[in-house]
């Protein structure tokens, strides 16, 4: 943690993955905090190019997006699982009006997962995204996470889809609490 | 108009401080429409606003998604800082994300204002009382959630400076518009949140 941003820059999927979207001109960053995705947040933070947004509930997110985008610019919302479902209602925005829609997941509740109280939303969360319209494709290895990215990006902003990156827990690791 | 019995009650409910006509206090407090990006949130504002600037294409209003009015006029003022965005929603739907005073203090663009037409009533389903007229006060929660420049329109006497804090660039404004519980100025406003979407990209990047 020590090492300084560029030297740490590439060399772990999280920040190669930070400047994939940077180089995708996304300049909103909403997250509400989780410790899978503290490095895009920690890099959101650290860059003046690009704001960053602390989110008080994920459905907030969902509708920053959307005026991000009636402005032309790019966002990207970060959140949990247990998030997607406080985002279900506010994804009648994104489908009705056909506004671009990325999200980066990181899963709870599915592999190792230790603690009981994840598991409902854990394990609806794709069905509920796909039931709101938004395509799921999900991570399991470090070395899909870049080509995985790079396809969600394309359908986002080249074909005005709304894609959920799931990052499971076999990439990010179980809490085993 | 709600039915006789329905407005008898009305009158009987409506508190002291609500006593502003919606059809004149917003258009005096926006003031040159073209001025501002809109987002309005649904019901009762998307009319006022619709009324306002005769669904311009630089207004994008709610059908639904209740609650995401505000963050909306994040996103587009974070997007846009060269432009004065101003979100114009009620009472319930405000009420419904009150975090989102929170995200967006947090943030303080200088560039977004916030227009709450507080009628302390949920007026597109059945007149039932809102929060703000059984005490809840919003005006009080913004400055709590860390809005610096907040104001309450509640006589004529206010709109001027209500008016003025909308326009100022110092950070990020609330005002919060106390009107009686009337119907919204009648307007008959596009339901196809798609081509409203389009046609707002287009009209603003022809700017």
């Amino acid at each position: 943690m020590d090492a300084p941003l560029e030297q740490m820059s590439g060399t772990g999927w999280q920040h190669e993955l930070y400047d994939l979207l940077r180089r995708h001109d996304i300049t909103q960053f909403a997250y509400v905090p989780d410790a899978g995705h503290s490095i895009l947040i920690d890099r959101s933070l650290a860059d003046a190019g690009v704001h960053s947004i602390p989110l008080t509930t994920e459905e907030e997110g969902v509708a920053l997006i959307a005026g991000a985008d009636l402005g032309g610019a790019r966002a990207v919302l970060l959140m949990q699982s247990s998030g997607v479902g406080n985002c279900i209602n506010m994804l009648s925005l994104i489908k009705g009006a056909r506004f671009p829609f990325l999200a980066l997941v990181s899963m709870r509740g599915d592999f190792g997962e230790g603690n009981p109280w994840q598991f409902p939303m854990g394990q609806a969360t794709q069905p509920v995204l796909e039931a709101m319209g938004v395509i799921c494709l999900r991570i399991e290895r470090p070395q899909d996470v870049i080509p995985t990215a790079s396809a969600a990006l394309t359908m986002v902003f080249k074909s005005g889809q709304a894609v959920a990156v799931l990052l499971s827990q076999q990439l990010i690791g179980a809490k085993p609490f | 108009m709600p039915p006789a019995s329905v407005t008898s009650k009305l009158a009987a409910a409506a508190a002291p401080g609500f006593v502003l006509e919606r059809s004149a206090a917003v258009p005096a407090l926006v003031g040159r429409h073209q001025d501002f990006l809109f987002i309005a949130g649904l019901g009762g504002t998307a009319c006022d606003v619709g009324a306002v600037t005769g669904d311009g294409a630089h207004v994008y209003s709610l059908g639904g998604a209740m609650g995401a009015a505000c963050m909306m006029g994040l996103g587009l003022a974070l997007a846009r800082p060269d432009k004065r965005v101003l979100v114009v929603t009620g009472d319930g739907e405000l009420l419904m994300n009150l975090g989102a005073l929170a995200a967006i203090a947090v943030i303080d663009p200088p560039n977004l204002a916030i227009l709450c037409v507080d009628n302390g009533h949920y007026g597109e389903t059945g007149w039932q009382k809102s929060h703000t007229s059984l005490g809840t006060d919003l005006e009080k929660i913004a400055i709590g959630a860390g809005i610096k420049r907040t104001r309450t329109v509640a006589a004529d006497a206010d709109i001027a400076e209500g008016a003025r804090l909308l326009r100022e660039g110092n950070g990020t404004a609330f005002v919060l518009l106390r009107v009686k519980p009337t119907e919204p100025a009648e307007f008959k406003r596009n339901f196809d949140a798609s081509l409203c979407r389009d046609r707002f990209r287009a009209a603003l990047q022809a700017r």
